[in-house]
């Protein structure tokens, strides 16, 4: 199997997997009083300053939760709540409008529910919001922002965004800043004290850990309204037991990715730019979407996009599956049905350059012979692909 | 050979894909979506279109074993199927849009796709029999859907494969339980798969808007009421007539024909729906061309049967049925059959009583 698909869900590291079980094994609800109680805290509150440590924040500053879209959820409405009780004024939400749907969701929700307005930032063809955009779109009126949201890096077509200029120029206004950084922690350097960031979003499945658990990095001095209500065992901002095994498995691979990441870097940006360079030699009207500069200030080093003109992105991935490649396509699943990207829609690509593209992502399992395979397979299926696509266009 | 079955969701689509795979083809199972805005949860009797009916069908591809995607198909589906059902209807005719998805997207769009994509056939659970290339009916004579496919032409026949023609419903679903599909006990899917809560006056009401017209006794000419759209009215139609008083003799009024354009519906008594000559326009062959003789005709999906003399002509057939047939509305198939086999099939134009009631 060639696995080309690591941002959807990367395999866990061996090292988490251990550690993850090994504790499974200990069990304990780390809220308990008792000598079993306190081993399961301890294993938590290892993690935690784990995570902090290899992230820039202190172990205060984390906030497990179920996952990266609990974290999402948990920073815009939660942000949103408290800024908009403190100052009832404060109701415009500044966000990328190439975000994740778990940030993007929440924000039409409280718009749809609870009185917010949103303003999208517009992105330029990379797929990237610039320090300009913001500054313009909070100038119109500093004062009715509640808070802004830009991911680090893209999850389709690893766009890595200004992050530290972005929080710079929200900071003077004393608006918070969320980012959803998923994708970045273990590609790219990432520090959340360095960023200024009061808000990031970090999950396990992307970096090596378990899916089901990740973390909401919170400014200490940054108030957010709860969104689930309970225990409150996760300073009063987050309730439900901890999952003490999930915390672990994650808090090591994060320990893992962010140690590894310069090394990896390099070798994922290799073998991605050997995959881009020979798909185009293959195929030479592919499109490569996102930033072309492959250095990693500008782009995820495991992230290609191409889009093939003539052919449906679900026609590309059914004959790669077949083939035993498995990657995404440029489409968003809404609803159960494929729908082009929001992303590269929003980056002026037309509905059918965004219905003809491919995701290939490359993670820490990735090697030559992947790049090989996918190179090797790539012809053929868009020979298939555009004969599919030309019927389909024929028939409508 | 490469197969693409094409699952619903329901139990017919995945016992025909799993007996698919049973005979050694290499199956590859894809759910059409054809709702713009799918609803998470069924509701009623819908049976295709929702997103716990993909999620059934993904669920009956991984007990079967085989590959399993959706393709959108919403597009097509409108443009197609439910904009032609909205015009047809708008004209005065009743579609049958069951028919006209076979014919446009299932073995067209859908199939042209798989064809492409490399596939040799597509795979449905409708109950018909393919014998020697032929399209014949379903050995459960209850769920036969040989009338539906009866716009399928020699060409896309070639490429259909139809698993459950000679198995009985009953019998699908034991099999279904054995193979621990877990769709065994669905309910089976009627009315029209875009219209969710079944009522197809008000979806066509929203669609095409008010059209007011006049009730009209056909054989007095005397108006017996309005209405507000001829499209809420189907030949054979009884009930929701509204005219508010009975017959002067009492007996109850049926639709017997739509004028277009005025939108004028004409009623009057059970007999007079009787007609005896029907004349399809647009024929479609399931096989070679049809010659002139003696044929069963039937003219709607359920019923409607009867034994005719057919005569083809070049863009036409000419239907002088033996015995009348009673409620043919213009805009259905007449589907020609010779014994089980179907021959072909038009679009009615025309249904009209020659030899006068004695």
């Amino acid at each position: 199997m060639v696995y080309l698909d690591h941002a959807a869900s990367t395999p866990m590291l061996p090292e988490a997997i251990d550690a993850m079980a090994a504790q499974l094994a200990v069990g304990g609800n780390a809220s308990s009083l008792h000598a079993s109680g306190r081993a399961a805290r301890r294993a938590v509150e290892e993690s935690r300053e784990r995570l902090a440590q290899a992230l820039g924040a202190r172990p205060s500053e984390v906030v497990f939760t179920g996952g990266g879209t609990e974290a999402d959820n948990l920073a815009v409405k939660g942000i949103y709540w408290a800024r908009s009780a403190a100052d009832p004024r404060r109701r415009r939400i500044l966000a990328s409008a190439v975000e994740h749907h778990a940030v993007l969701d929440p924000i039409e929700w409280l718009v749809a529910a609870q009185g917010a307005t949103v303003e999208w930032l517009p992105v330029d063809g990379d797929g990237r919001v610039t320090p300009d955009t913001l500054r313009a779109a909070i100038e119109h009126d500093p004062s009715d922002v509640a808070l802004v949201s830009v991911m680090w890096a893209n999850n389709e077509v690893g766009t890595v965004m200004p992050i530290t200029e972005l929080v710079e120029i929200a900071h003077e206004y004393g608006i918070p800043v969320h980012s959803d950084a998923v994708q970045a922690v273990g590609q790219v350097p990432v520090d959340f004290a360095a960023s200024g960031a009061d808000a990031m979003t970090i999950t396990g499945h992307k970096l090596g850990g378990p899916v089901g658990v990740g973390a909401l990095l919170l400014g200490r001095g940054v108030a957010v309204t709860p969104v689930m209500h309970g225990g409150g065992q996760e300073r009063d901002v987050r309730s439900g037991t901890l999952d003490g095994a999930g915390i672990v498995g994650f808090s090591v691979a994060a320990e893992l990715a962010v140690k590894g990441q310069p090394e990896q870097a390099e070798l994922l940006a290799a073998l991605r730019d050997d995959l881009v360079l020979r798909t185009l030699a293959r195929v030479p009207d592919a499109q490569v979407n996102g930033d072309l500069r492959s250095a990693i200030e500008f782009r995820l080093p495991g992230n290609a996009h191409l889009s093939f003109p003539g052919c449906e992105g679900d026609s590309l991935l059914l004959l790669l599956d077949a083939r035993g490649i498995e990657c995404s396509t440029g489409s968003a699943c809404s609803a159960g049905v494929a729908r082009p990207s929001h992303v590269l829609l929003a980056m002026g690509s037309g509905v059918d350059r965004a219905r003809g593209s491919l995701r290939l992502t490359l993670g820490h399992t990735s090697i030559q012979a992947d790049v090989d395979a996918f190179v090797e397979a790539i012809v053929p299926v868009v020979e298939r692909a555009k004969q599919a696509g030309l019927s389909r266009s024929r028939e409508s | 050979m490469r197969v693409l079955a094409a699952m619903s969701g329901g139990v017919d689509s995945a016992v025909a894909a799993a007996r698919a795979v049973d005979a050694g083809h290499d199956v590859t199972g894809v759910h059409l979506a054809l709702s713009e805005a799918p609803q998470s949860l069924r509701t009623g009797a819908r049976g295709c279109c929702s997103v716990e009916d993909s999620r059934d069908a993904r669920r009956a591809a991984d007990v079967i074993g085989i590959p399993y995607y959706v393709w959108d198909m919403a597009a097509q589906f409108r443009e197609q199927v439910m904009d032609d059902f909205v015009a047809e209807y708008a004209a005065g005719r009743t579609p049958n849009p069951c028919l006209r998805c076979n014919e446009k997207i299932k073995f067209a769009a859908v199939l042209d796709r798989a064809l492409a994509l490399g596939f040799d056939a597509v795979c449905t659970g409708h109950y018909a029999r393919l014998v020697d290339g032929g399209l014949h009916r379903a050995v459960d004579e209850g769920k036969d859907q040989s009338y539906v496919l009866g716009v399928l032409t020699g060409d896309q026949l070639r490429h259909a494969m139809f698993p459950l023609g000679d198995t009985r419903k009953d019998a699908v679903r034991t099999e279904a339980q054995q193979r621990g599909l877990a769709v065994a006990d669905k309910p089976d899917s009627h009315d029209i798969c875009f219209i969710a809560d079944g009522d197809t006056a008000g979806f066509l009401h929203k669609a095409i808007g008010s059209q007011p017209g006049d009730i009209v006794d056909q054989a007095s000419g005397e108006v017996l009421g309005t209405h507000d759209g001829a499209f809420a009215f189907t030949v054979g139609q009884r009930k929701g007539l509204k005219i508010g008083r009975p017959a002067a003799d009492g007996r109850p009024r049926y639709v017997l024909d739509i004028t277009p354009v005025t939108g004028q519906v004409s009623v009057g008594p059970a007999e007079a729906l009787d007609v005896d000559r029907i004349v399809g326009l647009s024929p479609r062959w399931c096989g070679p061309t049809g010659v002139d003789g003696a044929y069963v005709v039937q003219v709607r999906a359920h019923g409607g049967i009867a034994p005719a003399e057919v005569t083809i002509e070049p863009d036409r057939l000419l239907v002088r049925l033996s015995e009348p047939l009673r409620g043919v509305a213009r805009g259905q198939a007449v589907v020609v059959y010779d014994g089980d086999r179907v021959v072909g099939s038009a679009t009615i134009d025309v249904a009209e009583r020659v030899v006068p009631v004695r």
